[in-house]
């Protein structure tokens, strides 16, 4: 079954922005699926369109088998839309900003009380519930959207830029709330610039750029294709210049630090062994830029111009 | 999709919305309305006499009643739908499936229901200076109803075109306020000349109060069959206009 189905959407704005060029995207039901792309690029338009927010040049759009045109209601009650910007009104309380969606989409006042207060307490935010909406902190607001849009119990999440502006730590606590939707049955789609969190949350992506898809498939086999890992070393002791080994690239960052292109042919015990040889002495080691930024950087890059 | 329960959320978010502001919403016609009633229809108005047999303070009652529904169910809808465009929170609607006849009638219902509490409002206050005999409560409580649908709707669609609070504030300041007042709130159109009475034929708040007179005092300077006729006719086109606003996204989606 699919959560969500487009076929060739294209929206072209009053202005002669041509946001999306016919797009196609298929993602599979229990999905936790990443749509990327840099600024501009159309990930809002796409999203703004299935949630109804944008009304689309030409195409159709399906969702869980439910027509966005033609069976607008059915297809609307399986979404549940997290915003880039906080949407709610800022003079209401908690409680009444998730009770009165439970109201938008038809649950019956009882129901509606008990699904906003497991949606709150999952949130963490029932303690708050009283509290007008304004006086939250900003990763509290992003979780009373989260409720919000979990509050109808939908099939199909979508999070636009959920973390955007949290500190580490709550974006963290946001990760494991939206594994946790996600293990419970509901299909999420993400969009995020945190490309760490799309590379940890996510089992299959699209990059879209300049209103097309340029890359469409699963996390793992887009990070196979990386055939370089790049690390910074710290040293032990101080070097005066980069060593030279075969097969291994040396950027020399300060004395006691290294930057170094391993490519997936050679790999790090050769790469340790190699530079004992020549008594440099690792202390330790970490990730030059995430993997998904590198590839993501790659495809983005090499479509530049494409659609201009 | 249970239409009746998103239709009563929205209209108890509209009420809760003006309830909760209460010294912003039905304080300000209380207040005003008093010093109406005192100012015109008591120290000045013991000088004018009658008009067509009633007291002016007993005549001034309707129109005063009437002008504060129209003002007050007006700006309820312009002001809470051009917030929720402003805020975004409009957003909260459109992703759920909420027909758009349900979203208008949820506005129109919250303002409909502001214009009846500020006029049963004043309506209190003017029991403290008048006499208020209602002679056909029926024809008084329809046209209290069509207005506050008539103005609530029109409040609606200056709210799908305002694009700043600026706009939300011309028209009830330079068109409503305006015709209110040359409606004959406070004289009958009876004592203008020739000209101005005519003109004033163009005045559809003039119908709506000598309806609403009628209703309370029995006084009318027009035919009421005209007041009803301009009503529905406006209220069937507004409601028109707004629905197919609402289709097409007009003011809300891009």
């Amino acid at each position: 079954m699919k959560a969500l189905s487009i076929k060739n959407l294209r929206k072209k704005y009053a202005n002669g922005f041509e946001a999306l060029k016919g797009i196609n995207l298929e993602v599979d039901a229990g999905d936790f699926f990443a749509l990327l792309g840099p600024n501009g690029a159309g990930k809002s338009t796409a999203i703004g369109i299935i949630s109804s927010l944008v009304t689309p040049s030409s195409g159709s759009v399906s969702i869980f088998g439910y027509d966005l045109n033609t069976q607008r209601a059915q297809a609307k009650s399986c979404i549940g839309l997290v915003p880039q910007e906080i949407n709610f009104n800022q003079f209401e309380t908690v409680h009444n900003i998730v009770l009165t969606q439970a109201g938008y989409y038809g649950i019956a006042s009882k129901q509606a009380l008990k699904n906003t207060e497991i949606c709150l307490k999952q949130m963490q935010l029932w303690d708050k519930k009283d509290t007008v909406s304004r006086r939250l902190s900003g990763g509290m607001k992003r979780r009373v959207m989260i409720a919000r849009a979990l509050v109808h119990q939908p099939k199909l999440l979508i999070l636009d830029e959920p973390t955007a502006g949290v500190d580490i730590e709550i974006r963290r606590s946001m990760w494991d709330l939206m594994r946790e939707v996600n293990r419970q049955g509901t299909t999420i789609i993400l969009t995020t610039h945190y490309l760490e969190e799309a590379e940890s949350l996510c089992r299959n992506i699209a990059i879209i750029n300049n209103g097309e898809i340029v890359e469409n498939s699963s996390m793992t086999q887009l990070l196979s294709r990386l055939q370089t890992d790049h690390f910074i070393l710290d040293l032990a002791q101080p070097l005066s210049q980069a060593p030279k080994l075969n097969g291994f690239e040396f950027e020399w960052g300060n004395a006691k630090t290294l930057n170094v292109a391993v490519p997936k042919t050679e790999g790090l015990s050769k790469l340790f062994s190699d530079l004992s040889a020549q008594n440099i002495n690792v202390i330790s080691l970490k990730n030059k830029s995430n993997r998904l930024e590198q590839l993501f950087m790659d495809v983005v890059g090499s479509n530049k111009g494409k659609g201009k | 999709m249970n239409n009746s329960i998103a239709l009563k959320t929205l209209l108890f978010k509209e009420v809760r919305r003006f309830m909760r502001i209460w010294p912003q919403t039905l304080l300000p016609p209380a207040v005003t309305t008093a010093l109406y009633f005192l100012i015109f229809g008591k120290l000045i108005g013991d000088r004018i006499g009658t008009i067509n047999g009633a007291s002016y303070m007993d005549y001034i009652v309707p129109g005063v009643i009437l002008m504060s529904v129209i003002s007050h169910s007006y700006s309820n809808v312009v002001a809470s739908f051009y917030s929720t465009k402003f805020q975004h929170h409009i957003e909260e609607l459109l992703v759920a499936p909420v027909p758009n006849w349900i979203i208008l009638l949820g506005y129109i219902g919250g303002g409909v229901v502001r214009g009846i509490v500020v006029g049963l409002v004043v309506t209190g206050i003017s029991m403290l200076f008048a006499v208020i005999t209602f002679q056909h409560i029926g024809i008084a409580i329809a046209v209290l109803l069509l207005t506050a649908t008539l103005f609530s709707l029109a409040g609606f669609i200056n709210a799908v075109f305002a694009d700043s609070f600026d706009d939300i504030s011309l028209i009830p300041n330079f068109i409503l306020t305006p015709l209110s007042y040359l409606g004959g709130v406070f004289y009958s159109v009876s004592m203008l000349p020739d000209i101005w009475q005519t003109i004033s034929m163009g005045n559809p708040i003039l119908y709506l109060i000598n309806a609403f007179r009628f209703g309370l005092i029995g006084i009318t300077d027009v035919d009421i069959r005209i007041a009803f006729g301009t009503a529905i006719g406006f209220i069937i086109v507004l409601a028109s206009f707004s629905l197919y606003c609402l289709h097409k996204g007009i003011g809300i989606k891009n």
